[in-house]
C-alpha cells in the first residue's frame, strides 16, 4: 500500500470541523489536484469561482461560530449526465455542448446542502453509453494507473479523479454498471444504490428503469457518508420510494453476526481473467476468515443477462433520446431546410457512434415483428434474473458475490471497434440493474500479469433497500485487505 | 463478424435509421449493418431460453400510480426555458417551414 492516499470524507470534514482545514483550503486543493492531474481528462470543466465563493461562505460560517453542516468543506464533483445550474451539463455529447441546465439535480441539491461543495463536472461515455469512458465528445479520460489504459466507464472521470486524489467524492450514475466497472477498474469504491434509493430528477435519462445515481469514494466509509446524505423520497420523481433512510456509517464495522454470502456458479467463466479469478477466489478466503459462510449458488439466467440487458436498454434509450430533436433545447443542424432535416440532421451530427447504435438497436429491438422476439423475452429474463437473486437471499444469504468486471482496464482503443464485446465487459454488473437491486464494488487487490499494477473490484450484491448490509460487508471487507492507491 | 448473407437487410438498417430520425451515411450504414447483426446474432441465444410462462417484468420499482394534489405550484420561468432554443421568436419556438415547397414532408 502507498501512503499518498486520497482524502477520504471523514478526513476531509474532520479537519474542517476541527479548524485544521478550511473550506477555501479543501478547494484550492482540489483546484490544484485537478489541474496537476489534467492530461487524465477527468473533466469537462471547473467550477472555480463558485467552488471559492461557497467555501468563503462556509468558512464565514465557522469563524462565526456557528455549527457547520455536516458536509462542509467536503468537494465534489458531478458527472456530466446530472444538472446542476453552475455550469454546463454536456452529457459528453455534441447535442448538449452547451446546454445550461435551467434547474439543478435533487441529488446535488442533498449535497450541497449539506455543506458539500460541487467543484465540476466530470467526463464520462456519452448519455452514459460505454464501459471505457472513450465514447466522450470531450475525448477519453485516461487510467491514473496507467495512461495507456481506460478508466472503465461510464463514470470515467469521476473514478479517475478519486483515484487521482483531486476529488473524496464524485458523483456518478449508473445503469448497466456504470458507477461500479470504473470504481473497479480505477481501484475505488463505488455503489449502485436499489433502484429508487436516490432521486432521478435532474439524472438526463438514458434507461428510466436502471438508471440510478450513486457515489465513488476513495473508502467504504465515505460511500456511507454520501448514501446516507443523497438517499430519501423526492416527490418529484415517480420512482423514488418513500422509505425510511438509516444513517449508514452507523454500525459500519459491526460484527455482523453469522453471515452467508451467495457466489454464483455463473461468476467464474472460464473467460475470466486469471488475475480476477485468483483475486475473486483469495477475496473469498478472507471473507470466509471474517466469518462467513460461503455458498455456491447456480443462477443460470445471468449468462442471458447482458443480451437481456442491451435490448431492454437499448429499448428505453431509443425512446428517451427521441427528445432531441433541435427544436426546444440543444444543437441545432445549421441551415436545415425543413423541419423532419431539423430532426434528422441535428441528431446525426450531435450524437456520436455509440449513441446512434444503441438508438437504432433499440428502435430495431421494439419493431414491429421484432418486439416480441427480442424486446419481450427480455423482459422475461428479466424476471427470471431478479427470482435467481431473491432465491439467494431467500436461502438466507446476505449478500450475493461476484467479480466487478471480468477483466482489468483494458488499452485505449482496444475493444473500440467491436461493441459486442465491450458489451461483454458487463457480463457481472448489467443482473443487478435488471433486478433493481444495490451493488458495492470494493478494491480487491491488483493484477500484476499485464506488467503494470491494475486494481480489481470486488462485487456484493444486496437485496432490495439493504445498502446498510453491503457496506457493513465491504467496510470490514476493506479493513482486512487493505486499499491501493496508484503510483505517484 | 456474422458472414454477409446472415446480415441484417440492408432495408431494414436504413428503415430502422428512418424510424430513429438519424440519417447515416452509405458507409456509416454498411458498418452499422455488421455491428447490429453481430449483436443481434448474440441477442438471438435469448430465443433458446424456455421462458414460456414467466410474465414479462419491465420495471422493478412500485408501479402504482403516484398521483398528488391538483394544485398549481412553481413552474420555470418561460423566459429561461425559451432562451434554451436554438431559434425562437418568444412565445413560440421557431423551426423551418413543416411543408416543403413542392407539399412533401
Amino acid at each position: 500500500m502507498k501512503t499518498d492516499q486520497p482524502a477520504t470524507t471523514m478526513s476531509t470534514t474532520t479537519s474542517v470541523r476541527r479548524g485544521e482545514l478550511t473550506c477555501r483550503q479543501a478547494v484550492e486543493n482540489a483546484i490544484n489536484a485537478a489541474h496537476r492531474h489534467a492530461p487524465l481528462n477527468a473533466f469537462v470543466e471547473l467550477w472555480e469561482e463558485p467552488a471559492r465563493r461557497r467555501a468563503d461562505e462556509l468558512d464565514r460560517l465557522i469563524a462565526s461560530g456557528a455549527t457547520p453542516p455536516p458536509l462542509a468543506g467536503l468537494v465534489f464533483g458531478v458527472k456530466a449526465n446530472i444538472c446542476t445550474t453552475l455550469g454546463r451539463t454536456t452529457c459528453a455529447s455534441r447535442m448538449l455542448a452547451d446546454y445550461r441546465s435551467p434547474f439543478e439535480a435533487t441529488a446535488v441539491r442533498r449535497l450541497r446542502e449539506a455543506g458539500a461543495i460541487p467543484i465540476g463536472s466530470l467526463n464520462m461515455d456519452e448519455f452514459g453509453m460505454g464501459s471505457s469512458g472513450e465514447n466522450s465528445a470531450h475525448g477519453p479520460t485516461l487510467n491514473p494507473w496507467d495512461r495507456t489504459r481506460v478508466p472503465g466507464g461510464s463514470s470515467s472521470g469521476g473514478a479517475a479523479a478519486v483515484a487521482a486524489g483531486i476529488l473524496p467524492l464524485a458523483l456518478g450514475s449508473d445503469t448497466g454498471g456504470s458507477i461500479r466497472q470504473p470504481a473497479a477498474m480505477c481501484g475505488v469504491v463505488g455503489i449502485k444504490p436499489t433502484y429508487g434509493r436516490v432521486s432521478r430528477l435532474g439524472l438526463v435519462a438514458y434507461a428510466s428503469s436502471f438508471d440510478q445515481i450513486g457515489p465513488i469514494t476513495p473508502d467504504v466509509h465515505s460511500a456511507a457518508v454520501a448514501l446516507t446524505h443523497l438517499c430519501g423520497f423526492d416527490p418529484d420523481d415517480a420512482t423514488s420510494a418513500d422509505l425510511p433512510v438509516p444513517d449508514f456509517t452507523r454500525d459500519l464495522l459491526a460484527d455482523p453476526g453469522p453471515v452467508r454470502i451467495a457466489v454464483p456458479r455463473q461468476a467464474r467463466l472460464g473467460s475470466n481473467h486469471p488475475d480476477v479469478s485468483a483475486a475473486f477466489d483469495r477475496s473469498l478466503d478472507s471473507l470466509r476468515q471474517d466469518g462467513a459462510q460461503i455458498v455456491d449458488v447456480d443462477m443460470p439466467m445471468l449468462d442471458a443477462a447482458v443480451n437481456a440487458y442491451y435490448i431492454v436498454a437499448t429499448a428505453e434509450a431509443s425512446s428517451n433520446l427521441a427528445r432531441y430533436d433541435g427544436v426546444r433545447y440543444g444543437r441545432r443542424a445549421p441551415n436545415a431546410a425543413s423541419l423532419e432535416e431539423v430532426y434528422t440532421r441535428s441528431r446525426t451530427e450531435g450524437f456520436g457512434p455509440e449513441v446512434q447504435r444503441r438508438i437504432m438497436l433499440g428502435t430495431h429491438v421494439l419493431s414491429a415483428g421484432y418486439a416480441d422476439e427480442f424486446y419481450l423475452t427480455a423482459l422475461r429474463a428479466r424476471r427470471v434474473i431478479k427470482q435467481e437473486f431473491d432465491a439467494a437471499f431467500a436461502m438466507g444469504c446476505r449478500a450475493v458475490a461476484m467479480p466487478t468486471a471480468p477483466n482489468p482496464a483494458f488499452r485505449l482503443g482496444e475493444k473500440a471497434a467491436d461493441p459486442a464485446s465491450m458489451y461483454l465487459e458487463d457480463v457481472y454488473t448489467v443482473g443487478v440493474n435488471l433486478a433493481g437491486l444495490p451493488a458495492i464494488s470494493v478494491p480487491m487487490g491488483l493484477s500484476t500479469s499485464t506488467g503494470t499494477a491494475l486494481p480489481l473490484g470486488l462485487q456484493l450484491i444486496g437485496p432490495a433497500f439493504e445498502e446498510s448490509a453491503i457496506l457493513n460487508l465491504a467496510a470490514r471487507f476493506e479493513a482486512r485487505v487493505g486499499r491501493w492507491s496508484p503510483p505517484a | 463478424m456474422p458472414p454477409e448473407d446472415s446480415l441484417l437487410p440492408e432495408d431494414v438498417v436504413r428503415k430502422v435509421a428512418r424510424l430513429a430520425k438519424l440519417a447515416p451515411s452509405d458507409a456509416q450504414i454498411a458498418l452499422y449493418r455488421r455491428q447490429l447483426s453481430d449483436v443481434l446474432a448474440r441477442m438471438g441465444a435469448l430465443r433458446s431460453l424456455d421462458l414460456s410462462g414467466v410474465e414479462p417484468l419491465a420495471h422493478v420499482g412500485d408501479t402504482r400510480n403516484r398521483l398528488r394534489e391538483d394544485v398549481p405550484g412553481p413552474t420555470l420561468p418561460s423566459d429561461t426555458v425559451m432562451a434554451l432554443a436554438p431559434d425562437r421568436s418568444p412565445p413560440f419556438l421557431k423551426v423551418p417551414k413543416v411543408l416543403g415547397e413542392g407539399g412533401g414532408a
